[in-house]
């Protein structure tokens, strides 16, 4: 493992799947009464948040707070931030505090990579999602939950996710979640599928390790799972698409296309989900939708990659499997 | 007046020959010159060049003297070899009035490093929508020739019409920021593979070659002749080419940095690579080689826009966009364009020289190395090589792509009218 977490990119094929078995082993954490462990006692960590997210942000915290780990959280509004202080002169005054690692929201693509490469601070960074460039966490616990539905959780350890076909439908060019899955299930061995609007592909997208599609009801039967992107309405403003029903009608997943998907294939979301826009309330609340698990994969994986990154090299979790290696 | 014997320069890069400088003016140019009481520089195989011509500079005076001013930028151009450069109007205030064109006229003046010809802007405040005092900049003491909203393209058609039509009235140019604005909402860096990996908003090509495409007709249609600033892509070149086989009245300038640097440098998210317009791929880096070459692109401009370190120190989205380029840009040149062959010391002083000088009219510049000339010359020792080292700059900023690189090529020493502004690479 890197000293930061970046980008999915910057993930090995053994690294990834090191991250999700210990993010197996963090779950059974979630089974027991006290939901907690000592690992990171005595370690702080800052919860750098310059973007609203209160999804994301409350699940580093559980998973910081699960590994008994001091948090911090900060968040931009009504900081020195809006005052007009710098993101340098930011990190480095929270580093000044003792802080060991920095987990950073950022609406500026790049953000976190130039806290971690620009000489500002010594702890550690992971990326909680940068502009439209990068989430990897969220990579992370959406290749967990395919590998726990598609292989299971016990099966799944040592695992990658070799031959599985991922459809990943929505707005690709605006999307971090779509570049951090696209690189890490490629990395994982997945065949990957993009579908869209051509307006909501980026340029350039040609080079990316997948499959380009325009047509969603043709790639659906080949699809083991199929992952719904958010969608915003102003987009419609800046004419990447006529009129929400427009793109529901060519886009949208509701229980006629969702029939046509083999039948072991799951539904997955990153949240916030804009129901009757890219999925409809049948799908979003069927067994086959993965959204509220995903949340508390997260957690897992969130525990898991902190674990990793400032835990040294104890076994995190004392359990029989860890034991028998 | 004092009297300076260059002795066994390579005059334009060819043999080795003496020039004698006698006040202001070059006296002679020969072998086995001998002048009494003149002070002597051995060029010793160094190469002489006339005085370089910037027709793009930032000198950010007044407004930003924080990032430089007309003493800290006409220092930087003598120690890059400059004898004029032309000053963008994007000031605050903008130029766009006789009081500020001649406040920056006189203040380069005053300073003696080197000329400074204001540009005026072509709309009033940059804002693209109504005709500056072309005609009262032009009669000022300044005497503005060359017109620009640089920083900002004037993307109105009618607007640009009609400044097209309105400076033949004084032999005026108009210098254009080629950047359709709608293409361009929210980008930061050139749109393809590249920005689709990085989540950056993409700056489509597209968005600076429809600009060409629209002016050069514009200008062919009511017999104009017009300027494309830093020309950044092989669409353009081919759109300037196009138009030049037509006859219409087109020069185009390319900076240095286009010629080196793609865009594969932003994955660093290093903002000092953040520039307007955008570091492009390599294959538009070897299209503007090639057109600077064969004449395709007229000159090579600097850009110089300084900026202090904190605009640089910071995230790429906040960052601001622009290098400065004047203390570098003939030693890129030379990587790119001489050490490669595709050009000679004398394409070097037609395309740094001669042809910027023709373009904005600076009288007394860019003229050959010749007895009876004005002594505007520049000597540089070819065979250096060496890393660039920021912190020796004479800019006030240090915003340049090309820290610890290795460069070959170093300026020793400039003249301005026979004054020198550099000697031994120390200035006076």
């Amino acid at each position: 493992m890197q000293r930061h977490l970046i980008s999915a990119a910057d993930l090995t094929r053994d690294d990834a799947v090191l991250i999700l078995d210990t993010a197996e082993e963090m779950a059974r954490v979630a089974d027991r009464p006290i939901k907690k462990l000592p690992t990171l006692r005595g370690r702080t960590i800052v919860n750098l948040f310059f973007e609203d997210s209160t999804r994301t942000r409350i699940s580093f915290e559980a998973a910081e707070k699960r590994l008994s780990a001091d948090v911090i959280n900060f968040s931009a509004k009504g900081s020195s931030v809006s005052k007009g202080e710098s993101l340098k002169d930011t990190a480095q005054t929270l580093e000044a505090m003792g802080v060991d690692a920095v987990v950073i929201r950022h609406g500026a693509s790049g953000a976190p990579y130039r806290l971690a490469n620009s000489g500002w601070i010594d702890a550690a960074v992971v990326n909680a999602g940068d502009g439209t460039h990068q989430h990897p966490t969220q990579a992370l616990l959406d290749a967990f939950t395919m590998r726990r539905r598609l292989i299971g959780p016990d099966a799944g350890l040592g695992q990658d996710l070799e031959g599985k076909r991922i459809t990943i439908v929505g707005d690709v060019l605006h999307s971090r979640v779509a570049r951090s899955n696209v690189d890490l299930l490629h990395t994982l061995g997945a065949e990957v599928t993009l579908v869209a609007p051509p307006t909501l592909l980026p340029v350039g997208i040609e080079t990316w390790p997948c499959e380009v599609s325009y047509d969603l009801d043709s790639t659906l039967p080949k699809s083991d799972a199929v992952m719904m992107l958010r969608v915003q309405r102003e987009r419609m403003n800046a004419a990447f698409f006529p009129t929400e029903r427009e793109y529901s009608r060519r886009y949208g997943l509701d229980g006629d296309r969702m029939a046509r998907m083999p039948e072991h294939a799951i539904v997955m979301h990153p949240g916030p989900m804009v129901r009757g826009m890219e999925i409809t309330a049948e799908v979003a609340d069927s067994d086959r939708c993965t959204v509220v698990e995903q949340v508390a994969n997260g957690v897992s994986i969130r525990m898991a990659v902190l674990y990793l990154l400032l835990g040294g090299n104890e076994p995190a979790v004392t359990h029989p499997r860890t034991e028998e290696k | 007046m004092s009297k300076t014997l260059i002795r066994g320069a390579k005059v334009l890069g060819g043999a080795p020959q003496d020039v004698l400088i006698d006040g202001g003016t070059i006296a002679e140019v020969g072998g086995g010159l001998s002048a009494e009481g003149a002070e002597v520089v051995e060029a010793d195989g160094k190469v002489l060049l006339p005085g370089l011509v910037d027709l793009h500079t930032h000198l950010r005076e007044p407004g930003r003297e924080d990032s430089e001013t007309v003493l800290t930028g006409t220092r930087a151009a003598a120690s890059g070899g400059f004898t004029t450069v032309f000053a963008m109007a994007n000031t605050f205030p903008v130029a766009d009035t006789a009081g500020v064109v001649e406040q920056v006229w006189r203040l380069g003046k005053e300073h003696g490093y080197c000329d400074v010809q204001p540009i005026g802007a072509v709309t009033v405040g940059l804002e693209g929508r109504k005709l500056a005092e072309l005609g009262a900049m032009h009669e000022s003491a300044a005497g503005v020739t060359v017109f620009s909203d640089d920083g900002k393209c004037v993307h109105d058609a009618v607007i640009m019409r009609r400044a097209l039509e309105y400076v033949k009235a004084f032999g005026g140019v108009v210098a254009q920021h080629a950047q359709e604005p709608r293409l361009t909402e929210g980008a930061e860096m050139n749109e393809g593979v590249v920005s689709a990996e990085l989540g950056l908003g993409g700056w489509p090509a597209v968005a600076e070659e429809s600009i060409i495409a629209r002016d050069v007709l514009l200008a062919d249609h009511v017999g104009s002749r017009v300027h494309i600033c830093h020309l950044s892509t092989a669409g353009s070149v081919e759109i300037v080419r196009w138009a030049k086989s037509r006859g219409i009245q087109v020069t185009a300038e390319v900076t240095p940095h286009h010629l080196l640097l793609t865009d594969e440098l932003v994955r660093t998210y290093n903002p000092v690579y953040k520039v307007n317009p955008p570091l492009r791929t390599e294959r538009d880096v070897m299209a503007l080689r090639e057109a600077l070459a064969d004449g395709t692109i007229d000159i090579v401009a600097t850009d110089h826009a300084p900026h202090p370190h904190e605009d640089k120190d910071c995230e790429w989205a906040a960052a601001a966009m622009g290098m400065v380029g004047l203390e570098t840009a003939l030693s890129v040149v030379q990587e790119t364009m001489v050490d490669t062959g595709l050009l000679d010391w004398a394409g070097v002083a037609d395309r740094m020289s001669v042809k910027p000088a023709q373009i904005g009219q600076a009288t007394g510049h860019g003229r050959p190395v010749s007895a009876g000339e004005p002594a505007n010359l520049t000597l540089v020792d070819t065979a250096y090589r060496g890393l660039v080292e920021p912190a020796g700059f004479a800019s006030r900023s240090r915003n340049t792509p090309y820290e610890g690189r290795e460069l070959p090529g170093r300026v020793t020493h400039t003249w301005l009218r026979g004054k020198a502004t550099l000697v031994d690479g120390k200035l006076t």
